[in-house]
């Protein structure tokens, strides 16, 4: 337990400078920004719809959830599987990591890891910097009736909803830049599974959820649909979401092994 | 309880059907220097990444401090620092990041870090990118990161390659600081004999993944063994001459003659020789065999 703390400290350490661990905190912080801005300076349009507190909400979250689950999350997270593996392939760092005094699972542990993190920081920050520019947006535009509802429980629900559809990606994408050095493999094949799954998910295939990279945009679908009900009431483990969590399982243990077997020529 | 700090007995190492250690029983003593020559492509740093298992050996066949490495991977390693091929250095990140990056995984004190620059001459540079030193810089931050741990083995591979004369100077005193003051156990290897020569104190020699030579450096000396010149006048008559008195001639030039050197006063005796029959000795000395050649000699045959 305490190598993987050591590790994954290190990991923090070494990354804390590279775009990839700035990207979590960068991405919902433009992109919230963004819809923010758009949200404050074309409030009377918004305000003509005379929307009523929860489809305000609906509508502010959703601008920001669909850019993300359906195109940007994917994409983030290949991004992060490749950059905590390649900052060692760059760097021809993995033999020095593989011979310092720690086991083996703990460096691969704490990789795997550190790229959920910067996962869940990113999504995290999502869901918080959505609520409080609701907020704010509440009071710099006082006739939005955002304070009339709240949206913690909807944004608790679909952020860890993409969280969780998001581990298959990662686990797979893992294992293919742990593998290859280099940037177009891992990134050609999460491209086309990307297209692929997005693709899969909006035709209603229906074996669509055995895809991993459908799976974000099957989760946040289903969110969609139930919302016109009630937007409260929807399950967060849900066929997608167990489809991720089995797949990140096996994937993690298969990647361990690879780990275990890899010759650090 | 043996002495040695790296034995490998009878170690094969194979890249699928390629050989590339063959049956090699290193032994390093404790507290040596060992230097570990070869031409490129010998195996060299193959063997020191078995030594460090970063490449799996097949079971008992290597032992560090006496411990199967194997089953000691993590006991073992705590007690190497190691530089293999070029340095493993984040360049993103500066010269002392590297080195506290280092701390942070070896769990030791972050104020090693700038003990370990000032070591090896890069307080100056401490806070540049990793990526922006010379290669002879990122030579000795690789030192450093290998020293940071206060070691007891030290695996060097190629550790003066791309540093100025200077630089070399200074990582030999190093090294010879490291084993004489620290009782420190370093295996350097390089592919250079001259090099290890200055600084080893027991050698082994590879090639092709074979050890054709394993001693002291005393030991390799002898192997060359020494010679006798001659510079003599009337060269074909002084030749009948030492061959009929009994001596291999092993060369004859236009001036020289080599016989091989047995002892002062046979070289005397010689001298006398050749003297009362009337030739004239111009020069009379002994020649030991460069060990450049025996090396070249030694790798060549195999």
């Amino acid at each position: 337990m305490h190598t993987l703390f050591i590790s994954l400290q290190s990991e923090f350490y070494k990354s804390r400078k590279t775009l990839a661990f700035w990207a979590a905190i960068l991405l919902p912080v433009i992109i919230c920004d963004l819809i923010t801005f758009g949200f404050y300076s074309g409030s009377e349009k918004i305000l003509d719809r005379h929307y009523p507190p929860m489809m305000l909400w609906g509508n502010y979250i959703g601008a920001a959830l669909n850019v993300m689950g359906l195109l940007v999350m994917p994409f983030y997270v290949i991004f992060m599987a490749f950059s905590v593996n390649n900052i060692e392939h760059k760097n021809y760092t993995w033999k020095m990591l593989f011979a310092q005094p720690l086991n083996k699972f703990s460096i691969y542990a704490a990789k795997y890891l550190y790229a959920v993190l910067l996962i869940f920081i990113c999504l995290f920050l999502f869901a918080t910097l959505t609520y409080l520019f609701g907020h704010l947006l509440q009071v710099l535009v006082p006739e939005y009736n955002f304070n009339q509802f709240n949206p913690s429980t909807v944004l608790i629900n679909s952020y860890t909803k993409l969280f969780l559809s998001s581990l298959g990606i990662l686990s797979l994408q893992f294992i293919l830049s742990l593998v290859w050095g280099d940037f177009l493999k891992p990134m050609g094949i999460g491209f086309i599974g990307t297209i692929m799954g997005i693709i899969t998910a909006n035709v209603g295939w229906k074996y669509a959820y055995l895809i991993p990279y459908a799976l974000p945009t099957l989760a946040l679908r289903i969110t969609k649909v139930k919302k016109g009900s009630d937007p409260l009431d929807f399950p967060i483990f849900t066929q997608e979401i167990w489809t991720s969590l089995i797949y990140a399982a096996i994937l993690f243990t298969i990647g361990y092994f690879i780990v275990t077997k890899k010759s650090i020529k | 309880m043996n002495n040695y700090a790296i034995e490998t007995v009878g170690l094969n190492f194979n890249f699928g059907n390629q050989v590339i250690v063959k049956d090699l029983s290193l032994q390093v003593p404790k507290g040596s220097i060992y230097g570990f020559l070869g031409p490129n492509g010998a195996g060299k740093t193959t063997t020191i990444k078995i030594l460090l298992n970063l490449l799996k050996s097949p079971s008992d066949q290597v032992f560090i401090f006496g411990k199967e490495i194997n089953s000691n991977r993590i006991a073992t390693l705590k007690r190497i620092g190691a530089l293999v091929e070029q340095p493993a250095i984040y360049g993103h990140l500066s010269g002392k990041e590297n080195l506290i990056n280092r701390c942070i995984l070896l769990d030791i004190k972050k104020t090693k870090a700038d003990e370990m620059l000032a070591l090896v001459g890069l307080t100056e540079a401490a806070n540049k990118k990793a990526s922006k030193y010379s290669l002879g810089m990122k030579q000795r931050l690789g030192i450093a990161q290998a020293l940071i741990s206060d070691p007891e083995l030290l695996l060097l591979d190629e550790p003066t390659n791309g540093l100025d004369p200077n630089g070399i100077i200074e990582i030999r005193n190093l090294m010879i600081d490291l084993a004489t003051k620290h009782q420190k156990t370093i295996l350097v290897s390089s592919h250079l004999l001259a090099e290890i020569e200055r600084t080893a104190t027991h050698v082994g020699i590879i090639n092709k993944g074979e050890l054709l030579f394993q001693g002291t450096i005393d030991e390799l000396h002898l192997l060359s063994k020494p010679m006798l010149e001659i510079e003599v006048d009337q060269i074909e008559n002084a030749t009948a001459l030492i061959s009929k008195s009994g001596y291999d001639v092993m060369t004859k030039t236009d001036k020289k003659i080599t016989v091989p050197f047995i002892s002062a006063q046979n070289s005397g005796e010689l001298n006398t020789l050749l003297i009362k029959n009337g030739f004239t000795v111009s020069s009379l000395y002994k020649q030991r065999k460069d060990l450049e050649n025996l090396f070249l000699d030694i790798t060549k045959t195999n």
